[in-house]
């Protein structure tokens, strides 16, 4: 195989970035999700509205923050507003389109662990991070997009903790739980692409990137991955993204 | 009305071991200088209190000022992990802590509670997770589920918080003490609002408080304590005076993730350090 001239990572942003239509509103994490929501502005959806959870709408910063409250957040928005305001006003009733979430685990439902590692929350192996936004993003944007790299350690049977509630055991648990938005419609790798089965809810690979095959895919899943008749060879990034993705990297202080 | 005192009087008197105290700032505006200063009169077994962790209380935490921590978010924004958060709850160093977790959501709506007088907040939030089962600090579940009165829908229900004292740094005071921060002013106002005492630092004491866009201000009776503090929230920003130091925040992995190295960094960068002028002017990439 020839080398394709982009990595793994830039493949998996411009696919990211893709899945977020003009005009959608967004609410963004940091690190890949970030990258991916300024990718697509800086290309194909120039009016995609950010929104991060430090109480920034409508941001537009030149380059990639490091944290959710850098300065150009604030600099750039159409509004700032309280944390209080941003979870009870603008997520909880439903209005941001679409939420972008990272994971330290995730399970064939997509239930999603950035908590702790470990069958005992009280004695974990790790201690992740832990919820931040995650929980409410999940369960009241209209649709979650997760962006993770794909591992056997990340991609597991069963989640140590559910941080955030992909399909729960399965169909009409989100439903039943009260959850109000779909849940999440994509899981973004450095592989290819993942979709919940509209009858199972399971998560089923539906997407490959150029050069890689299911059973890379299938060895890097720590479940018997659901695979779709006939997943899409996904196109590579465009010279077109590759430079807006690498100037807005280029364009970040301290890259 | 508030008194404006040094910061080390300030933190003396407001602050007491064994106290709830709530530092706030989301990314924006973290009293760090305040933070160092509780850490120089080495005020211990404090519960903290604050979303994001963040540095401030990894430094906290690594240096034995708290036992209990209540907490949303416990990352380095952009950066990786906490390391001393991570050691006290993985392995107990310096000694053991106690946590309280919350989801963000759950965590702005406790503070809203405290602030409006009223024992607990409800929201459409926790269902089917994991936090929904965790122990509070009193050993009773953290979140409750209550029924709409009105529409019969359950709902998930926190307790307010109601710290003893809540610590925030803003951009400026009047000299009467009337406090004024804009920016991301994530859920500092509540956090004042909902504590039984607190202490602002500013970047300027002022004669009057001119009208910026987008301020929020908080009423000098409001407000126990004003200390004026340039730069008091290095490596976070106050915005219109200075920029979020990602350097520092960078460099702070690798401080933090060796003990040795991080209680030379105490040692060096707070405890020889003599709390007026604010850990300015020092970058956590210097530190040996």
């Amino acid at each position: 195989m020839s080398t394709p001239g982009y990595t793994a990572d830039e493949m998996m942003t411009t696919c990211a970035a893709r899945a977020l239509r003009d005009g959608m509103t967004c609410f963004v994490g940091i690190g890949l999700p970030s990258e991916a929501a300024n990718l697509a502005r800086a290309t194909h959806a120039p009016g995609l509205v950010l929104i991060y959870e430090s109480g920034t709408i409508g941001a537009k910063p030149g380059w990639l923050p490091l944290s959710i409250g850098d300065g150009v957040l604030a600099e750039t928005a159409d509004t700032v507003i309280s944390v209080p305001e941003i979870f009870n006003y603008w997520l909880q009733p439903g209005r941001i389109d679409a939420g972008f979430l990272g994971a330290g685990q995730i399970d064939r439902f997509a239930n999603i662990n950035t908590t702790v590692i470990g069958a005992q929350y009280t004695d974990p192996k790790v201690r992740l991070p832990g919820a931040g936004g995650a929980s409410e993003i999940a369960a009241c944007c209209r649709e979650v997009i997760v962006v993770v790299r794909q591992s056997p350690r990340s991609f597991v049977e069963r989640v140590d903790f559910v941080t955030s509630v992909g399909y729960g055991s399965g169909p009409g648990d989100r439903e039943r739980l009260g959850l109000t938005g779909a849940g999440p419609r994509k899981v973004i790798t450095d592989l290819g692409v993942l979709e919940p089965d509209p009858v199972t809810c399971e998560l089923t690979l539906t997407g490959l990137y150029p050069g890689v095959s299911i059973g890379q895919v299938r060895a890097q899943t720590g479940w018997e991955l659901a695979v779709a008749a006939q997943p899409a060879v996904l196109a590579a990034p465009a010279p077109a993204e590759l430079a807006a993705l690498r100037a807005l990297h280029a364009m970040t202080p301290g890259s | 009305m508030a008194q404006i005192v040094p910061l080390a009087d300030a933190v003396a008197a407001a602050i007491h071991d064994g106290d709830a105290v709530a530092m706030e700032g989301f990314t924006h505006l973290i009293p760090f200088a305040a933070g160092h200063e509780v850490i120089r009169q080495g005020r211990h077994d404090l519960t903290l209190i604050r979303m994001t962790p963040d540095v401030i209380y990894d430094q906290m935490i690594g240096a034995g000022c708290a036992s209990k921590l209540v907490f949303s978010w416990g990352g380095n924004p952009g950066a990786g992990s906490l390391h001393r958060f991570r050691d006290a709850i993985e392995n107990g160093w310096p000694h053991p802590l106690e946590t309280e977790e919350h989801s963000h959501a759950g965590m702005v709506n406790r503070y809203v509670a405290g602030a409006s007088g009223i024992p607990f907040a409800v929201l459409r939030g926790y269902a089917g997770t994991g936090l929904e089962g965790l122990p509070g600090l009193d050993g009773q579940p953290a979140v409750r589920r209550v029924t709409c009165p009105f529409t019969g829908e359950s709902l998930a229900a926190v307790a307010a918080l109601r710290p003893d004292v809540t610590v925030i740094h803003a951009q400026r005071a009047d000299r009467a003490g009337n406090v004024q921060l804009w920016g991301i002013t994530g859920v500092q106002k509540e956090a004042v609002l909902a504590a039984r005492c607190s202490v602002v630092t500013v970047e300027e004491i002022v004669r009057e408080l001119a009208p910026q866009p987008g301020s929020i201000m908080l009423p000098s009776w409001t407000v126990s304590y004003v200390a004026l503090v340039p730069g008091g929230a290095h490596p976070s920003y106050a915005l219109g005076y200075s920029s979020r130091d990602n350097d520092y925040y960078v460099a702070w992995t690798a401080i933090s993730r060796d003990r040795d190295r991080f209680q030379r960094w105490l040692a060096d960068d707070v405890l020889a350090a003599d709390g007026q002028a604010g850990p300015v002017g020092r970058r956590a990439g210097e530190v040996a």
